[in-house]
This record gives C-alpha cells, structure tokens and sequence, in this order.
C-alpha cells in the first residue's frame, strides 16, 4: 500500500529511469535503467520517501546474459514498514556503478562484501578492500564460472586447493586422490 | 671508564619549545595492537586492529571473514530442504530460530508461508523463543564473564543445558538441529515435551531473576558499562543495526510486530527498549527479551491448536504432496505419493521463478535470506542478511574515544556469533 505509493511516487520523479512497480509475494520491486543513478534515486528514496533503513544489498550473477550483474538493494520504511526492493544491472565489461555509502553508513561492508564475492566496484567507496576472503586472493567465488569446489592458482601460499584430509571419510563420496574438483559429487562446472 | 658527555643547557624559553614539542610527539605516537581472531572475548574468530594513544583507542579496524565457508555459494548447487542443516551452522547459538527463518523464507517464495497449519505455526514459535532464550543467555553470560562476572557464566549453563535437553527431545539433535522441513516440521511435539518445557520455563525465571540481582544493581558492572559506546537512534538506523543492538538505542522496531509472521500476531507480548543506547540498555533489553520470550511460550503452551498432545489430530504440515514427503507406508502403497517422493528427494521442492526477501527476528538481529529463484528446486542465488556482520560494521564509530579495557565490555555488549557474520 504504502509501498505502492512510494514506488509511484519515485517513478513521477525520475521518470522512463524507473520501471513500473513489479509485484511478487507481497514485495514491490522497480528497475532502475542507469546504474549510474542509483545514488541519486536512493538518497531521494531516503530523504523524501523515508527509505532510511537499508535492509541489505545482493548482487546476481545472471552468466551468459548481458547485461551480467544485478544489484539489489533492499529498503525499509521503520515509520510505516513499507518495504521497496531497486534493482539496477551492471555490465560485465563495466562492473563498477556510484556508492550509496553517503546514503546509509550501513552500505559500507555490504558493498565491500558484493566487490569480494562477485568483484562488482562501487566508485566513491573510501574502502574498497576484500572483506571475507583474505586480501590478495585471486578470484571472486560467488561468479557463476567460479566452480565449488575451488581452484588451484600458481599464487604461493595465497590461494590454494589440496586434497582433503576428509578423503575416503563419511562425507566423502566419491573417494579418489583426484583433485577436489573431480572429487566433489556436487560440483556442476560451467560450460 | 665512562664515556665523557657534553650537556648543553638550553635557556628556559627553547626548554619550554621542545617540552612542547616532546609532548606532542608523544600524542602523535600511535601504538597498533592486533585484538584477536583468537581472543577470549571476540567469541569466535574476529579481529580487530585498534590504533592506541596510551590507552585510549584512537582508530578500530574489524577484520572478519575467518570463518568463511561459502554457504551462499553451496546453496547454489543443492535443493532448499538440503540447506536446511546448513542453516544450523549460521548463528549456532541459536540453530532452531535459524531453521524456522530459513524455512519461511522458502515458503514465502512458494506463496504459503501465510497458510501454514496453526499447530505448526505455534510450534514453530516456540522453537524461535526457546532458541532466543538459549542466544540471550549465553550472551549474557559471555558478556559477564568477559567483564570478571563468572558466576553468571555458570548459572547460564545450567538452564541452556536445559534448552538443549528440550531441543533433543524435540528434534532427536542437541545442537544440529534442522527441525523445520518446508511446509512443516520434521514431527509433532513429543509426549510430556510441554510439561518439561514448563518446567523449564519455571527454572530460567529463577536464573534471570538471581542473574538480575548480581548484575543488575551491581555497582561495578553499573559503572563499566553505563554511558558506554553510545549508539544514537541515527547512527543505530544508518548502520542498519538490528535486534536488540537497535532497540537498546531507543528504537521500538521489531519484525515481530511490525511485520507479523506466523502467529505473532495472536500472542502478547512487550518490546523493550532503551533509552540512551549505552552498553546497559542493550544489557537490560536483553534480559526483557528473554522474560518476553518466556511469556510468549507460555502463552503458545495454552493455545495452541490439540493441546500439547495433540489429541484432535491437527496437522503440523501443509496438506501437498509436491512440498511435504508423503508419509512412509503410502509410498510403498500408491503410485502418486510414490512420485511426490521419487521428485521430492531428487528434484526438490518446486519452487516458482522469482525473487523475495523474507527476514525474520532472530536472537541476534534480523536474519534475511533473499531467494532468486528461476524456478526449480535450487535457488540460483541466495543471499543471506546475517545481523551479526551488519552489527559488527558499527565499530570503527563507536570504538575511537573509548578505552582499550572497554573494547570487550562493547563487544559483550553488541553480541554476535561469528559463524553467522562470515557465513
């Protein structure tokens, strides 16, 4: 209802930028055309629709699609407990968009852990270190070509996987001394 | 034979110009002390890089991430129900209250998490509460303990061992305990479950109560923690803090009453919260939180649709065979629950595409998952809030201006579980 209103009420401002409100579930969700707006639109979200609470920040990994990467941010009105998902796209070849971090103090590690997982930059970030794996490691996990079980890198002592100690154990099916990427029954490799 | 030194004396006006000197130089001289990741009172593994001048903290620098083990990337390659243990291991203070955010989350992407079995929805309640007790106490006790207060640490024990009897008897695990299913539970309360549990009930009021009492009014955990770290109600939103963290700063907000889910809406209940948003009103609206959560069961005990027993037959699982296994001796018998099974098993539960956020009010904060479905029995990708690490993002505000002793009196405070931060 009030989400409703408040989705409306971001479309009359910004226009053909913003889609028309999608429903699912109950969760009012609009896409914003230009990633490069996004601190525009949220910093209007929270100073005239009273957005103040961001609930969370994703990121999608659409692989084999273009544009690659979706940015969702989660907002939450504490007054009248509307809630407003945006979402923007970001191309693989650009994979950077602006910070939202002068918006809510709380982006900051969100948008930290988003660069760590899937390697997407937010420019302005004061920060923008690895926050979950450790600093120097070469990849980003959560990509779709990134497979599960992990991969072996020629970095020394950074990056690096061994056969399990588990092998042959209970939690092991497949027992083999092949690497872990063979060994893992659940890995699905991308094409 | 000593070595002969010039002295030279300066006059008292260039005395004076290099004392001041000294004596900025030695503001200026900053001192980094490397806190953890394992030390006794950052509870798991979390580091901190404070920046000292003398004892004061001048500049603190959380590193998290030692706990990491991908659980957003394993959630990709198996069904919703196989994620189910997996959540256990989030805040594993708390394991039944994560199984039930979990679980939610899922039905809320199938559409039926508003149409669950009211004897499911009670049980499922009390699970959450039961398991928010179990969080507070022992972060409360860690909290103590951490500030010299042992004694506390061992009362706490005694009733969380309790809790864990009840999760055993309930689940068939004391820690692990993966009771939700989607659309369910895992089984029915277990004859004599709710005369123990009222038991229980019973003896956590005595142990808050004699907790209280050394603490509460004690003048040296009064002095250390009162005014300390003060979080304001714009910096608590801004960070997006969430739990007890955002209601100890004056906030009344609450997932529990402010976006019912499950049958919160029938339940009394109070939210307490602070007043100034120092250490204490953190510690004080934890202490009410569990008081509620014990209110809150009681009131579960009395209502909920059966009786204890369950001597009307209601069900504890939605009526579909395409979300809830069907039961063993129809499979033998029947074709189509012999198909629910075979798909169920190796497919999973069949999930629509779409996306949804659903968050739930765990012990710690506000745990999220939000799903992006494209249809099928796996998520293609699930995020998940943790409160913990959203938490723990405040703390290069709130450390500068306090004093290295203080740093584990906040942390105590601020209460997290690193197993849920890293993920």
């Amino acid at each position: 209802m009030f989400t409703l209103d408040s989705a409306h009420q971001l479309k009359a401002k910004f226009g053909d930028l913003i889609s028309e409100p999608a429903e699912f579930r109950g969760e009012i969700t609009v896409k914003l055309a230009d990633a490069e707006q996004i601190a525009e639109v949220c910093g209007f979200a929270k100073m005239k629709l009273g957005f103040e609470y961001l609930v969370d920040i994703s990121s999608v990994d659409n692989y084999g699609e273009d544009p690659r990467w979706t940015v969702v941010y989660d907002l939450r009105n504490l007054t009248n407990n509307a809630e407003l998902r945006i979402k923007t796209d970001v191309s693989e070849e650009k994979s950077e968009l602006p910070s939202v971090l002068g918006v809510w103090a709380t982006s900051n590690w969100h948008e930290r852990e988003i660069y760590d997982m899937m390697g997407i930059r937010f420019r302005g970030h004061p920060d923008l270190r690895r926050i979950l794996m450790w600093e120097g490691y070469p990849y980003f996990p959560l990509r779709k070509d990134f497979p599960l079980a992990g991969k072996p890198t020629n970095v020394p002592e950074v990056a690096f996987t061994e056969i399990s100690p588990m092998e042959g154990g209970p939690f092991v099916t497949l027992p083999s001394s092949g690497d872990a990427v063979s060994r893992e029954p659940r890995v699905r490799n991308p094409e | 034979m000593a070595a002969v030194q010039d002295i030279e004396i300066p006059d008292s006006a260039a005395r004076n110009a290099l004392a001041v000197d000294e004596l900025q130089d030695m503001q200026g001289e900053k001192m980094v002390l490397n806190m953890g990741p394992s030390h006794p009172a950052t509870h798991g593994v979390l580091r901190i890089v404070l920046e000292l001048d003398g004892e004061l903290i001048t500049k603190a620098e959380p590193d998290v991430g030692y706990l990491h083990r991908g659980d957003e990337k394993i959630a990709e390659s198996m069904t919703y129900t196989q994620f189910i243990p997996y959540t256990d291991r989030l805040d594993y203070l708390a394991p039944l209250a994560n199984n039930v955010a979990y679980t939610l989350a899922v039905e809320k992407l199938l559409g039926i998490h508003d149409k669950l079995p009211p004897r499911c929805q009670y049980i499922r309640v009390m699970c959450a509460e039961l398991a928010r007790i179990s969080a507070h106490l022992l972060g409360l006790g860690a909290f103590a303990m951490d500030m010299g207060a042992v004694t506390v640490f061992l009362l706490i024990f005694t009733e969380r061992e309790k809790v864990y009897n009840l999760a055993e008897s309930l689940t068939g695990a004391r820690f692990t305990t993966s009771y939700t299913r989607i659309g369910g539970v895992m089984r029915d309360l277990p004859p004599g479950w709710a005369d123990q549990c009222r038991k229980f009930l019973e003896e956590v009021v005595i142990t808050i109560n004699e907790v209280e009492t050394l603490l509460t009014r004690n003048r040296i955990w009064v002095d250390r923690i009162r005014d300390l770290a003060v979080i304001s109600k714009a910096d608590a939103i801004s960070y997006g803090l969430s739990g007890p963290n955002l209601r100890g700063s004056g906030i009344e907000y609450d997932l529990r009453r402010n976006q019912p889910y499950l049958c919160y809406k029938d339940l009394d209940f109070d939210i307490p919260t602070g007043s100034t948003g120092d250490c204490y009103d953190r510690y004080l609206v934890r202490m009410e939180e569990m008081r509620q959560s014990v209110r809150i069961i009681h009131q579960c005990l009395e209502k909920i649709p059966g009786g204890a027993d369950n001597l009307s037959n209601e069900p504890v699982n939605v009526d579909d065979g395409k979300i809830i296994l069907p039961p063993k001796e129809k499979v033998m018998t029947r074709m189509e629950e012999l198909i629910h099974q075979f798909m169920l098993v190796t497919e999973g539960v069949n999930c629509p595409p779409g996306e949804i956020y659903f968050g739930h009010e765990n012990p710690k904060g506000e745990l999220g998952f939000y799903i992006n479905s494209k249809g099928g029995g796996t998520p293609y990708r699930m995020k998940i809030r943790a409160p913990s690490f959203v938490n723990l993002s405040i703390i290069p505000k709130i450390f500068p201006g306090c004093m290295l002793s203080d740093t584990v009196a906040i942390l105590g405070s601020l209460d997290f579980v690193m197993g849920e931060c890293d993920r």
